[in-house]
């Protein structure tokens, strides 16, 4: 599960509202109220987890929502998959090697891994994916890894070649995706109806647990895999339960009726969980979690073109403030889009502290004074200073951050107005066309630090992420040699230069990463936060005999 | 009556296909596609994918081929494949969805109209009243509780506080291992919040809608004139007042039928129902076009049959409007004059033309209209019709109210006992019936839209 939740969140997705975050080296908290003396670990129990929407299908290589990849995950494996520290760790591989020239990627396979349904898992397996996934019939939101492959070969049943035109710095995480059974998918495949097939509503993998049965709308039921070739999972049956409404799942939760929420709010974590019935069935468990959060220029606004204006912004705004009132302090601080504790991350870059004054100064060094001492800031035509801070509805901690900038801009002598759009009328209308100011939007970072679509000159289309529309000579071609290298040694220097530049040129304001906040029942053990999260060993969570709830499974 | 049906019917499908097209042009308008859930806002989501699926689902088409197409379909009630992955016949997910909402709503209504019927008439028959106040009290918060606040009190109360219920779903998830009667104590308990939550605020609505429409008919004159026959004052209300004044529930009723299948929203949502109303919001928020639309077809197909249905039940219930035609025409006629002034006092009172024509209500004060005194007769009350006020618009197209009026012989010696009732009706109704008027401008014209 670990795996596919990394991989999904290592998309660099705009989250359009609800926090997807996992995790890193900050400070990773526990709270718990006391240690039930633990017993040995024990099979058994059921396993309750509530998740806000239903799944769109199963087979998550075609899907994008998170539920049905968490799902997913569970039910299927990839060659390899993210570890504890957010590094790439063998799973049905069980090594790989790159040639010197970073050209050839070449994956050894376990011998004793086998499809739920008792047929083993073979290179083929691999190869039939690799070409379900770049066939053009098949409807995969997520191919660009797989696209840029030459060839993937299988030169013997447990070996698989893979080449590249040109080294792809995230190879090796391409293959974390999930691995399709061609036993049972090969004539959809080739049809182009992979949507249709059998597959996709009673799934055949080769993942720690079986497919149970999915009521849409209702829920989704998976067994323990008796045969998993890591060991049969302690937790022999998961139920997610499909709850439409956050304030609902919440009150099941209170009420003992769910297992395990993904994120607390701030303030259920904080102030309406701290009560010792609470703290006696769940444990707590907070970490900073891999999306930030940032207000963005349009770059194409003269206004915004100049870095003195955007600097000025950066000293208006005091992060911390924000943290406190829009997380209550449960998120830290970001000064670059590199996930804190990755190895590519720095955090010596240049900062801006909170300082009005400053601010001031630097508006008019860039010819924005007060010239009327009404207060606002005008240009020598006096044409005064303002803008639309814009943001998307339905979330309101960036309503709140809104709210607070807008605030602190007044303080500079700017004045700014807020508009909340609905998600897709706000892409389409405002982000892609980039008729926009100032935005309020968050973006996930990914377990490999490229970031070529989001910063390259090349990607500033309509359609491309490069949504401010940077550009800059030195990042482009940091990205274009980060991208091209499979040394990491060699790569930390071209993006530790990045985070540097960026920090000076200010395309974005960072604001900070939030924290995961889970809480999970406190019969569970085996639950161990680390930089990944906690879900990266969801196998070896367990619940002891004495303790266990549901006779069933 | 045949006829009438039939030509409704035969008007509904150009109805159909209006809203329809209408619809499909609106969500095919609204921002955003299917493509922008699907392939979200991502690096990774490569363009050549969604042109593919563009080409796949037929978007790439202007929307009036686009209509065409899933129109040719639709008739052949063929409504295609969800755009989401899981890629199923939109019928297989409505399928699925309808027997819970169908269910919930259907227990829902008959509690609604169940409580609601008694508590209206206890108001208005008591108007003014400390019971009238309370109820008014009851009914006033009831339209202002937001559904959402009061399920979560209810659920924070009677799911974490006391433990009683359980606070969402359906079942409980042992529900398999549970025994027979276990499981039916399983399900009743998980419905008890919900069915409580939606009664409430219907309830509110409908009890006030039955107060105001017995109170019109209580100040009806054949309501005074029972009353002066010296018949208690149960069998006034019970008989006389009420089944006139249940006419509009039949209405209610039937126009209620679409929502039966629609299914709430808010209620689904906080309870974790997998219903309809969930699966249409969901869609529409996917821009998953194939399930909105089947969904829609659904609904607007309901909300026709309903307004058919609610007009042919309402002339079985309302002998006014189901002999209207035969009556109207007839006392064009010369001949049929004296019959048409003795209607146009009963118009005002649709319990002598029940008598009349249904003989089954009241037999006993049969032809009371015809009887009463000439400066009663004289005097129209008003064109205000015993109904509430959603008929109004019917009555007030029906008859007008010439002054005076004489009884058609049948009717008038049909005063009295059983047997002359029952002659009473026999003579009334092929000949001219005692208490009708002219039909109503046209049944279906004061509801449906054309």
């Amino acid at each position: 599960m670990a795996t596919r939740r990394a991989r999904v969140r290592a998309l660099l997705v705009w989250a359009a509202g609800l926090g997807l975050a996992t995790a890193c080296n900050g400070p990773i908290e526990s709270r718990t109220d006391e240690s039930v003396a633990a017993g040995p670990p024990a099979y058994g129990d059921t396993f309750i987890q509530a998740s806000i929407g239903d799944i769109g299908g199963l087979i998550p290589s075609l899907t994008s929502d998170q539920s049905s990849h968490e799902v997913g995950g569970l039910i299927y494996d990839g060659l390899v998959k993210q570890d504890k520290d957010l590094n790439l760790a063998p799973a049905m591989a069980q090594s790989w090697t790159y040639s010197p020239n970073c050209l050839e990627l070449t994956f050894k396979l376990r011998h004793d891994v086998k499809w739920h349904d008792d047929y083993p898992f073979t290179a083929d397996d691999v190869v039939f994916t690799y070409e379900a996934m770049i066939n053009p019939k098949t409807p995969a939101p997520f191919k660009e890894g797989f696209l840029l492959v030459k060839e993937a070969k299988a030169l013997d049943p447990y070996t698989v070649q893979i080449r590249y035109d040109k080294p792809y710095a995230r190879a090796v995480e391409t293959w974390s995706s999930t691995m399709l059974p061609k036993h049972l998918l090969q004539s959809f495949a080739d049809a182009g109806t992979m949507r249709e097939s059998p597959q996709n509503s009673q799934p055949v993998g080769t993942g720690p647990y079986r497919f149970q049965e999915w009521k849409p709308g209702e829920k989704v039921v998976l067994l323990a895999n008796p045969d998993y070739y890591e060991g049969r999972p302690y937790l022999s049956r998961i139920v997610y339960r499909v709850i439409p409404s956050q304030a609902t799942i919440f009150l099941e939760l209170k009420a003992n009726g769910v297992d395990y929420v993904s994120s607390l709010t701030g303030i259920q974590y904080k102030r309406q969980t701290e009560y010792p019935a609470f703290r006696k069935a769940y444990h707590k468990f907070r970490y900073p979690g891999g999306d930030y959060t940032f207000l963005g220029f349009n770059l194409k606004d003269p206004r915004f073109a100049d870095p003195r204006v955007r600097q000025a912004f950066a000293h208006a705004i005091d992060k911390r403030e924000l943290i406190d009132g829009v997380r209550l302090g449960l998120a830290t601080e970001a000064n670059g889009p590199m996930r804190p504790g990755t190895w590519a991350y720095t955090d010596d870059v240049k900062r801006y502290e909170y300082d009005p004054a400053k601010a001031k100064a630097l508006l008019a060094e860039a010819g924005w004074k007060d010239r009327d001492g009404d207060g606002v800031v005008k240009d020598r035509d006096g044409k005064p200073f303002t803008l639309t801070i814009r943001t998307n509805q339905g979330n309101d901690e960036r309503k709140k951050i809104a709210e607070i900038v807008q605030q602190r801009l007044k303080e500079i002598g700017i004045q700014a107005d807020i508009q909340l759009i609905e998600w897709a009328a706000f892409i389409k209308e405002f982000i892609k066309p980039r008729r926009f100011e100032v935005v309020v939007l968050g973006l996930g970072t990914g377990s490999d630090p490229d970031q070529y679509v989001v910063w390259h000159s090349s990607q500033r289309g309509p359609d491309q992420m490069n949504r401010t529309g940077y550009a800059n000579e030195e990042v482009d071609r940091l990205l274009e040699a980060g991208r091209a290298s499979c040394v990491q040694k060699e790569r930390v220097h071209y993006y530790r230069r990045i985070q540097e530049i960026l920090a000076e040129d200010l395309p974005m304001i960072f604001l900070f990463y939030r924290d995961s906040l889970p809480a999970v029942a406190a019969r569970i053990h085996g639950v161990n936060p680390a930089p990944a999260g906690i879900l990266y060993n969801f196998e070896k969570w367990y619940v002891p005999k004495a303790q266990q709830r549901y006779t069933s499974g | 009556m045949a006829l009438f049906a039939l030509r409704r019917l035969l008007l509904s499908i150009p109805l159909l296909i209006g809203i329809t097209f209408v619809s499909y042009v609106v969500i095919s308008l609204a921002p955003g596609g299917p493509l922008d859930f699907l392939t979200p806002e991502d690096p990774n989501a490569s363009p050549e994918v969604k042109e593919r699926l563009v080409k796949e689902f037929g978007l790439d088409r202007p929307i009036h081929v686009q209509y065409w197409h899933w129109l040719k379909r639709a008739v052949r009630l063929d409504f295609g494949r969800s755009f989401l992955p899981d890629g199923r016949p939109v019928l297989s997910k409505i399928g699925e969805r309808l027997p819970v909402t169908l269910f919930l709503n259907i227990i829902e209504l008959a509690i609604i109209v169940g409580l609601a019927v008694p508590i209206g008439v206890l108001s208005a028959t008591r108007q003014h009243s400390l019971y009238d106040k309370i109820t008014t009290v009851f009914v006033f918060v009831g339209f202002a509780t937001p559904d959402f606040w009061l399920a979560l009190l209810l659920m924070i109360l009677f799911g974490v506080q006391l433990g009683w219920l359980p606070i969402s779903g359906l079942r409980s998830l042992n529900w398999e291992y549970l025994t027979f009667w276990q499981q039916q104590w399983d399900f009743f308990s998980h419905l008890v919040l919900p069915i409580v939550v939606a009664t409430f605020g219907g309830l509110a609505g409908f009890s006030r809608y039955m107060r105001q429409s017995m109170l019109e008919v209580v100040r009806q004159d054949y309501v005074q004139t029972a009353r002066a026959k010296g018949l208690t004052e149960r069998v006034v209300i019970s008989k006389h007042a009420l089944r006139n004044a249940l006419l509009p529930v039949v209405t209610i009723l039937a126009l209620a039928l679409p929502g039966l299948i629609g299914g709430s929203v808010i209620i689904e949502s906080i309870f974790a129902i997998p219903g309809m109303g969930q699966l249409m919001v969901q869609s529409v928020f996917s821009r998953d076009y194939p399930v909105v639309m089947g969904n829609l077809v659904i609904v607007a197909s309901l909300t026709l049959v309903a307004n058919l249905v609610a007009d042919i039940t309402y002339g079985l219930v309302d002998p006014r409007i189901r002999f209207g035609g035969r009556r109207g025409r007839r006392s064009r006629r010369p001949g049929g004059r004296g019959a048409g002034r003795c209607a146009s006092s009963g118009a005002r009172s649709p319990t002598t033309s029940s008598r009349c024509a249904g003989a089954r209500w009241s037999a006993s004060s049969c032809s009371w209209p015809c009887s009463r005194p000439r400066w009663l007769r004289g005097t129209p009350t008003g064109p205000t019709p015993a109904t509430s006020s959603t008929r109004r618009r019917a009555a007030t197209g029906s008859a007008p109210i010439p002054s005076g009026g004489t009884c058609s012989p049948g009717c008038s010696t049909a005063r009295g006992s059983r047997s002359r009732w029952a002659s009473c009706r026999s003579a009334s109704r092929p000949r001219s019936g005692c208490c009708w008027g002219r039909r109503p401008a046209t049944t279906a014209g004061w509801w449906t839209t054309w």
